[in-house]
């Protein structure tokens, strides 16, 4: 069933629009990229595809065991792809993510491993690492593997290059940080003055896990000072510009989607004029359940600000 | 001038529990200074040994990093927001 006659191609060529109603300035265009037109539904698909890829080169055998830690979209593309390939895919996932996430995890075949959500995505990195330590299973680490910013400079920034003549900046959700980093340098080539700006969400606010702020992490692959700004998104303000995406552009897409656009928004108050790019990591179906669209925006909010949803 | 600092989960113990504290200052390192004062540990909490900001602290002010506008130098105005956020892996 698998087929390995040719290496894993990275997907991309997902569709960039223009944000007719949200921008805050007639002056500003506003263009999202819209990665749920990836394989599995999400951004990840394309760093997946890369890290695994490279595995393979450096000697990855069919029948292999692999192990990822993913607060669900990483996981999913790698459970895709494991299943084309012929390797086991076990993720360690914080418990507190969507159920869509666990299911989608288990329909492609995946075996899942969950640690506490108020340790946050820290408590499965570290449980992957404890784990990977004790056996012979490969671990695929998107948060360590230059593999990822890689696919983003090599795949999405030139698809961007493509779209539009002019990037005054770019401004997406911070993960990994390899969207950023990797698109960023992308830009930066062709348009020296670009602004690379993070969406935050506050995940650290409420993980519980550490003893000071010594124990915090900061992934390998993210360079703060590769970027030019860093705004903060609350659970509510993700929730009301989702809304508004799906209300008055017509786009079903998830929270990060929301908080992207949200600061993207933030950053075109900052500027008189120009073109902003944002990249909307999935779409709206994972996150039914958390009723996203349902009630009051601080209803939403209170639901969604339990659960990951970077 | 007195703004209003939102306390992530682990540095609570420090201020008896507490969210939301209030501290006073014009710039950023004297509002650390003032939180350490009134609650010895954690200013220094947030404070790498050579007096910079630690790394894997970050701190906004309203909804922007201080990082990106001057630092420990950033000026803060009464009625502001700040949130203390320690760094983790999100994704």
């Amino acid at each position: 069933m698998a087929d390995r006659v040719n290496p894993i191609q990275i997907p991309g060529g997902t569709p960039l629009v223009r944000l007719r109603h949200l921008s805050p300035n007639p002056d500003i265009a506003i263009w999202a990229k819209l990665e749920w037109y990836l394989p599995t539904g999400s951004v990840k698909d394309r760093i997946a595809a890369l890290m695994l890829r490279r595995a393979e080169e450096g000697g990855l055998q069919p029948g292999a065991g692999l192990l990822a830690p993913s607060s669900g979209n990483m996981g999913i593309a790698l459970a895709r792809l494991a299943r084309l390939r012929g390797y086991e895919l076990t993720v360690v996932i914080p418990d507190n993510v969507g159920q869509e996430r666990k299911d989608l995890l288990r329909a492609f075949g995946a075996r899942l491993i969950e640690t506490p959500g108020a340790q946050g995505p820290n408590g499965a990195i570290d449980h992957a690492h404890e784990i990977a330590a004790a056996g012979d299973r490969t671990l695929i680490h998107q948060y360590e593997d230059e593999a990822n910013p890689e696919a983003h400079a090599t795949t999405t920034g030139p698809e961007i290059l493509n779209a539009v003549d002019r990037v005054d900046a770019f401004v997406a959700g911070l993960g990994t940080g390899g969207t950023l980093m990797g698109v960023g340098r992308a830009l930066r080539e062709r348009h020296p003055g670009v602004k690379v700006v993070a969406a935050e969400p506050p995940v650290g606010e409420t993980v519980s896990g550490l003893r000071s702020m010594g124990d915090g992490y900061t992934p390998p692959i993210f360079d703060a000072s590769q970027l030019d700004g860093r705004i903060l998104v609350r659970a509510p303000q993700a929730v009301e510009v989702t809304r508004r995406l799906l209300l008055d552009e017509g786009l079903f897409a998830g929270p990060s989607s929301g908080a992207a656009a949200h600061a993207a928004m933030r950053w075109a108050e900052k500027i008189d004029e120009g073109t902003i790019v944002t990249l909307f990591p999935d779409g709206g179906f994972k996150y039914l359940s958390s009723g996203l669209w349902t009630g009051t925006v601080d209803e939403a909010a209170e639901r969604l600000g339990g659960q990951l949803y970077f | 001038m007195a703004l209003k600092v939102r306390l992530p989960t682990i540095l609570r113990p420090y201020a008896r529990g507490q969210s939301t504290v209030e501290a006073k200052g014009s710039t950023m390192r004297e509002v650390i200074a003032d939180l350490e004062d009134r609650y010895p540990g954690l200013g220094s909490q947030l404070l790498a040994d050579d007096g910079n900001l630690h790394p894997f602290v970050n701190v906004f002010l309203g909804d922007e990093d201080i990082r990106y506008l001057d630092g420990l130098a950033t000026a803060v105005g009464a009625g502001t927001e700040l949130s203390i956020i320690p760094a983790v892996a999100g994704g």
